[in-house]
C-alpha cells in the first residue's frame, strides 16, 4: 500500500480546509476562494446527497451530516446542528471522518482511500506476503477450521456430570466499533458455538 | 453515566477526575464550559495539566495511582466538617442499616480474608446487614457503631489531609480548595457532578475507585438529580453498546449473568439463586424470553426453553489478559477479532504479539490492515517461524452500512447509510450472517452436539437484497409477542412463559414507534427539550426505557418536593395528585388500575420513597456495599502494583485481590521502590487519534496533525537525562522498552510525595508498525495486572525509565 509523504499530507490539509469552507458558506466562497476550485461549485454542491449518521469515534455519540457525490464518495461533512449533545459542532475526529472513505488526490479530487482492504486476504502458515482470496473461499474455510477447533475440544459434560456443552479452544474479542445490531448477531453465533472466550475493549 | 453530556450544564460544581474531557470527549466538555458560563466551579484532579484541567477553575495533581486516598479524604472532610446532606443520606441510602458486629477493616485487611492453598477470597459473611426476620436492623439516629455511617466515618477518619497529601503529593492548600469547592454541592438546592474516565477505572483499584466516587456523590446528595450523578465517560462510539451486549466472558445480553457450571445446572436452579428481590425479581422473565428469541419453536416449558443449549462456564477467568494468557498456554487456538487491535491496544504487547504467535487461526475483521493483522510481519519478527493462518476479512466503516450505536449517555441512535463500501468489503452484519450460515452447512453433515447451532434462530434474508434484514434483528433485540409478532413497547411487557420473545431486556422498547416521529425510537429525530433542562426526551432513545437521568426519585425529597425547588425533577403534585417529570420515571409512580382498561393509578410519594434506588435489592443507595465487590465493601488505599513507594496507610502494599499472573509471559512486574525504573508513568489519548489509531492513523489529516509517538517529561527530568524538547528517547519498563520523542513542556512536573521528588511521565498508546504514521506502541511497556472485579489492566500506574537515545 502506498505510503504519503509529508507534502502529500500538506496538500490534503489545505485543500481539505479549502473545500470544507466552500461548501458551508458557498456565497463566501466565490469571493475568497474562487480560484482554487474554480466556478463548478454550485453545480457540486446541488448534486451531493445529505446522509444522517453518528460519529465512529467517542463515546459522545455527536450527530453528522455526511454529504456524498454522484460517484458515490463521500465529500464533506459537518455536525448535525438539531442534535442534543453536539449541536452542529464535532471535534478533528469527527470532521476527519470521511478520509476513512474518500481522501483528495494530487488532481486535488476525492479519490478512495487506497489504504482500505477491498478483498479478503490470506496469509498461508509462515507466508511473508498476503494472498487476495473469494468470500466463498474465505468463508468456508474459517467455518471448517471453526467446526474442527470446536469439534476437538467440544466437552458435554464437565468432570461432575454437569451438561456444559462449551468450548474453550477459541476466543473472540472486540465489538465497541460495531453496530449493536452486528454485535447481537455475533454473541448469539459464539455462544451457539459455546464459546466461553468472548470479551472486549470494556475491560480495556 | 447516569445522568447525560447535555445535562453537565445543569451543575453547579463539577469534579472532572480521571477523566481528560476536552481531549477526549470534546463535545462532552462544551456542556461543561456551559456550566461554567452559568457560574459553575470546574475542578480538575489528574496528574497533568491536561487541556479539561488548563479550563478549569482549580487544578489539583495527584500521584497516578491514589485517587482512592483522594477521595477518601475528601469524604472524611465532609464528615468532620458536618458538610453532608443529612435528609438524603438518611432518607436514600443505607447510612442507618447496621452491619454485622464482626466487621473490621483492620491494617487494609478487611474481615474474612481467606487464604486456601494460595488462593485468596473474602467470605463476605461478616459485610452483611443485622436482620430482625426479614427486617434490616437500622438505628435512624446513625449512631451505633455498627450503623454503615459510623463505620464509614471511622473508616475515611485514617484519611486525614496530611496523610492524603503525602500519599498523593497533592499540595495541602490546593487539596483544601478541592474539599472545600466539592463539599459545597452538599447543599440542598446544589448539584455537584462526577466525571470520570479511564484515570479512575484503569488500575488494580479500579473498580473500588469508581465506588469511592459513588459514595461521595451519595454522601452529597449528588444521585439521582440534574447536574449530578456519576457519570463514567465511554472512550469508543458502542463500548456502551457492546457492554450491555455482553461481550465480555461473564454475561449474557443485557446484564444477566453467565450460567456457571458449579451452581446453575439447570434453569430452576439458576432462577432460584440469580432473582433477588427488588427489580431484578423481574429476571426469569428476561431470561427465558431471551432463550425464546434465540431458540424459537425449539425453546418450551417442557425442554426449560433449551436452557442446556447454553455453554456453562468453567468458573476460570476468562477475561481479556487470561485470553492471551491461555494462547500462551495453548488453550486458545483460534481467535476472532473484530474492529479492536490487541498488538497495539492491550497490555503488555510485546507478550502479547508472542503468544499471538501460538494460535492456529485467527480471523481479523477490519477496514484497514491494521497491527493484529499483520502482527506476523512487526518488526523484529521471523514470518517464516510463525504458523498462525491469517484471514483478514475488509469491513464497511459505520456510514457505509446502517444500524444503532449506543453514546456513553446511553442514548440508542440510528445511522444510516451513505455510500457503499469500496471493493469487496462487507458489513460486518453481512459477515457475521453469512460466516454462521457457512459453519451451519458444516454441521449439516454432522459434528459435535450439531443442536444450539442448527436451531439457533438465524433468518435475516432479506429477499432481494444482500445485506441481512437489520429490522428483523433489532425487532428480536427490541422483543415482541411471540403469537403476533407484535414490537414490545418495553421490558415490562416480557413474560416468563415462552410467549415473548426479547434479545435484551434492558434494550427494549428502543425499537417501538414514536407516536409523534412514526418511526422506532432510536431513529427519531424531534429536537424538543420541553422542560429546558436539557431532557430531549424524543431524541433517540435512552435505556432502560428511555430514562435519561438514572435514580431521579432521589431528586425530591420522600414527601416528594424537589430538593431544589429552582431546578425540579420529580415532583408530586399534591393538588392534581399525581407526579410531575420532565423524564421515566425510575420509580413507580403510577401501578395499574384494576380494572385493565381504566388509566393507571399514580402512587404517592411515601411509598416509593422507601425503595428510591429501585434496581437495589434493599432500595437505598449503598455507602457501605454488602455484595457485588471481591475486594472490600468499602475503597481502601493500596499502591500500584508497580510503585515507588511503600504503603502509608497500612502494611497491605497491593489489593490482595488483584488479578495478576504468577508465572509465564505475563508475569513481569517491577519492584516497590525500583532504582532502575523510579518514574510514575500512565497511557493517555489525544484528540486526534482513536484508541490504538487504527483508523485515525489511516487518516491523512488526522496522521498529519498528530503524526509522532511521544512521552510527556517535566522540564527537570529532560535536564537531567540530557534531553530538549523534540530529541528521542528511551522509555523502558521491565517488560520492554521503546523509543519516541520527548515532549518537554511542563504537562508533566514532578511531585513531592512523603517527601521524595518523583517523576511522573505520560505517553499516548496510539501509535502501531501500520498506518501513514508510523510509531512505537506505549503498551510494550504496561503490566498484565487488574482490578479483581472488571479485570481491567493497570495502564494508569506503572514504572519507567526515561534516557536520551543515543542519535545512530
Ligand atoms: S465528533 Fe469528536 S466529540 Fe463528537 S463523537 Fe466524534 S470524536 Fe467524539
Amino acid at each position: 500500500m502506498r505510503k504519503m509523504n509529508r507534502r502529500d499530507f500538506l496538500k490534503n490539509i489545505s485543500l481539505g480546509t479549502a473545500g470544507l469552507t466552500l461548501v458551508a458558506t458557498p456565497a463566501l466562497a466565490g469571493e475568497s476562494q474562487g480560484k482554487i476550485t474554480g466556478e463548478k461549485l454550485p453545480g457540486k454542491i446541488r448534486k451531493v446527497k445529505e446522509t444522517y449518521s453518528i460519529c465512529c469515534f467517542c463515546g459522545c455519540g455527536c450527530g453528522l451530516l455526511l454529504y456524498s457525490n454522484e460517484e458515490d464518495r463521500l465529500v464533506f461533512c459537518e455536525g448535525y446542528p438539531d442534535h442534543p449533545v453536539n449541536a452542529g459542532t464535532i471535534c478533528p475526529k469527527g470532521n476527519g471522518i470521511i478520509e476513512g472513505n474518500t481522501v483528495i488526490n494530487k488532481k486535488r479530487n476525492r479519490e478512495s482511500n487506497r489504504r482500505r482492504v477491498t478483498k479478503p486476504l490470506y496469509r498461508a502458515p509462515g507466508s511473508s506476503k498476503w494472498e487476495e482470496k473469494s468470500w466463498d473461499w474465505v468463508m468456508a474455510e474459517i467455518a471448517q477450521r471453526v467446526k474442527k477447533t470446536r469439534d476437538e475440544s467440544f466437552v458435554e459434560k464437565d468432570e461432575h456430570g454437569v451438561t456444559v456443552n462449551r468450548t474453550t479452544a477459541m476466543a473472540h474479542v472486540g465489538a465497541a466499533a460495531l453496530d449493536n445490531e452486528e454485535i447481537y448477531l455475533l454473541h448469539k453465533m459464539y455462544r451457539a458455538l459455546g464459546m466461553l472466550n468472548i470479551e472486549h475493549c470494556a475491560r480495556l | 453515566m447516569t445522568n447525560h453530556f447535555v445535562d453537565y450544564r445543569n451543575a453547579d460544581v463539577i469534579l472532572i477526575i480521571g477523566s481528560n474531557t476536552a481531549e477526549n470527549h470534546p463535545m462532552g466538555m462544551k456542556w461543561a464550559m456551559k456550566a461554567k458560563e452559568k457560574g459553575a466551579q470546574l475542578i480538575a484532579v489528574d496528574p497533568r495539566v491536561s487541556k479539561s484541567a488548563s479550563m478549569c477553575h482549580v487544578h489539583a495533581r495527584l500521584r497516578p495511582g491514589t485517587d482512592i486516598a483522594f477521595i477518601n479524604g475528601m469524604m472524611n472532610y465532609i464528615i468532620e466538617n458536618d458538610l453532608w446532606f443529612k435528609d438524603y443520606v438518611l432518607n436514600y441510602t443505607n447510612a442507618s442499616f447496621l452491619i454485622h458486629p464482626d466487621y473490621q477493616c483492620e491494617d487494609g485487611v478487611f474481615s474474612g480474608f481467606t487464604d486456601i492453598d494460595g488462593k485468596l477470597s473474602y467470605d463476605t459473611a461478616t459485610w452483611q446487614y443485622q436482620m430482625d426476620g426479614d427486617v434490616i436492623k437500622k438505628d435512624p439516629t446513625l449512631q451505633d457503631p455498627n450503623c454503615v455511617f459510623q463505620i464509614l466515618k471511622k473508616h475515611v477518619s485514617r484519611y486525614d489531609i496530611k496523610t492524603v497529601c503525602q500519599i498523593t503529593g497533592t499540595s495541602e492548600d490546593t487539596y483544601r480548595k478541592v474539599c472545600e469547592m466539592y463539599a459545597s454541592s452538599g447543599k440542598r438546592d446544589k448539584a455537584g457532578c462526577v466525571i470520570y474516565g479511564m484515570g479512575i477505572t484503569m488500575h488494580s483499584v479500579g473498580t473500588q475507585n469508581a465506588r469511592a466516587l459513588c459514595i461521595l456523590q451519595l454522601l452529597l446528595g449528588n444521585m439521582g438529580i440534574p447536574g449530578g450523578g456519576v457519570n463514567a465517560q465511554r472512550g469508543e462510539q458502542n463500548v456502551q453498546g457492546s457492554t450491555d451486549m455482553a461481550m465480555l466472558h461473564g454475561n449474557l445480553p443485557g446484564y444477566l449473568g453467565m450460567v456457571y457450571a458449579n451452581k446453575h445446572k439447570t434453569l430452576a436452579e439458576y432462577i432460584e439463586k440469580e432473582t433477588p428481590t427488588g427489580y431484578w425479581s423481574n429476571k426469569p422473565k428476561f431470561l427465558i424470553s431471551q432463550l425464546k428469541a434465540w431458540y424459537g419453536d425449539k425453546a418450551t416449558p417442557e425442554n426449560d426453553f433449551c436452557y442446556d443449549w447454553l455453554p456453562k462456564h468453567d468458573g476460570k477467568n476468562r477475561s481479556y489478559m487470561s485470553l492471551f494468557n491461555y494462547m500462551d498456554t495453548g488453550e486458545v487456538k483460534g481467535f476472532f477479532v473484530a474492529g479492536q487491535n490487541p498488538s497495539v491496544g492491550g497490555p503488555s504487547t510485546i507478550q502479547a504479539n508472542q503468544a499471538m504467535e501460538n494460535l492456529e487461526w485467527l480471523v481479523v475483521y477490519d477496514i484497514f490492515e491494521i497491527e493484529t493483522a499483520a502482527f506476523w510481519k512487526r518488526p523484529g519478527a521471523d514470518p517464516s517461524k510463525i504458523k498462525t493462518e491469517v484471514f483478514l476479512l475488509p469491513a464497511a466503516m459505520s456510514f457505509e452500512k446502517e444500524g444503532s450505536v449506543t453514546n456513553a449517555g446511553r442514548w440508542m441512535q440510528w445511522r444510516y447509510k451513505a455510500v457503499n463500501p469500496p471493493g469487496e468489503a462487507k458489513s460486518d452484519l453481512w459477515m457475521f450472517y453469512n460466516l454462521f450460515n457457512t459453519i451451519r452447512k458444516e454441521y449439516q453433515k454432522g459434528g459435535k452436539f450439531p443442536d444450539p447451532v442448527l436451531n439457533m434462530v438465524w433468518d435475516y434474508d432479506l429477499p432481494g437484497e444482500e445485506e441481512p434484514d437489520i429490522a428483523k434483528v433489532a425487532k428480536e433485540i427490541n422483543g415482541y409477542e411471540v403469537a403476533t409478532g407484535n414490537v414490545l413497547s418495553g421490558f415490562a411487557k416480557l413474560a416468563a412463559d415462552g410467549s415473548t420473545a426479547c434479545g435484551n431486556w434492558v434494550l427494549s422498547g428502543y425499537w417501538f414507534e414514536d407516536k409523534d416521529a412514526k418511526v422506532p425510537a432510536c431513529k427519531r429525530r424531534i429536537n424538543k427539550d420541553p422542560s429546558g433542562m436539557g431532557v430531549f426526551p424524543q431524541y433517540a432513545f435512552s435505556w432502560p426505557a428511555n430514562r435519561r437521568i438514572a435514580y431521579n426519585r432521589c431528586s425530591a425529597d420522600p414527601a416528594g418536593n424537589p430538593w431544589n425547588p429552582q431546578k425540579p425533577y420529580a415532583r408530586w403534585d399534591a393538588l392534581a395528585g399525581k407526579w410531575v417529570i420532565p423524564d421515566v420515571p425510575d420509580f413507580k409512580a403510577t401501578e395499574p388500575a384494576p380494572n385493565p382498561s381504566d388509566p393507571p393509578i399514580p402512587v404517592p410519594p411515601e411509598k416509593s420513597a422507601v425503595d428510591a434506588y429501585i434496581m437495589s435489592e434493599d432500595g437505598h443507595g449503598r455507602l457501605f456495599a454488602v455484595k457485588g465487590l471481591s475486594d472490600g465493601p468499602l475503597p481502601e488505599h493500596y499502591e500500584p502494583y508497580e510503585s515507588p513507594f511503600r504503603n502509608l496507610i497500612s502494611q497491605q502494599q497491593n489489593n490482595p485481590m488483584a488479578l495478576t499472573f504468577k508465572t509465564g509471559l505475563f508475569s513481569k512486574i517491577a519492584e516497590i521502590g525500583s532504582e532502575k525504573y523510579p518514574c510514575v508513568a500512565i497511557t493517555v489519548h489525544l484528540v486526534e487519534h482513536y484508541q490504538s489509531g487504527a483508523t485515525t492513523r489511516n487518516c491523512p489529516s488526522l496522521a498529519e496533525i498528530s503524526a509522532h509517538m511521544f512521552v510527556n517529561i517535566s522540564p527537570s527530568l529532560a535536564q537531567k537525562i540530557g534531553v530538549k524538547n523534540g530529541d528521542d528517547v528511551i522509555v523502558e519498563s521491565v517488560r520492554g522498552q521503546i523509543t519516541c520523542k520527548a515532549a518537554v513542556n511542563g504537562v508533566c512536573v514532578p511531585l513531592m510525595v512523603n517527601g521524595k521528588e518523583t517523576e511522573v511521565i505520560s505517553m499516548p498508546y496510539s501509535w502501531g508498525f501500520m498506518g501513514i504514521a508510523t510509531g512505537a506502541s506505549a503498551n510494550d511497556l504496561t503490566p498484565s495486572v487488574g482490578d479483581p472485579n472488571s479485570n481491567i489492566p493497570e495502564y494508569k500506574a506503572f514504572l519507567c525509565n526515561v534516557r536520551k537515545a543515543n542519535k545512530s
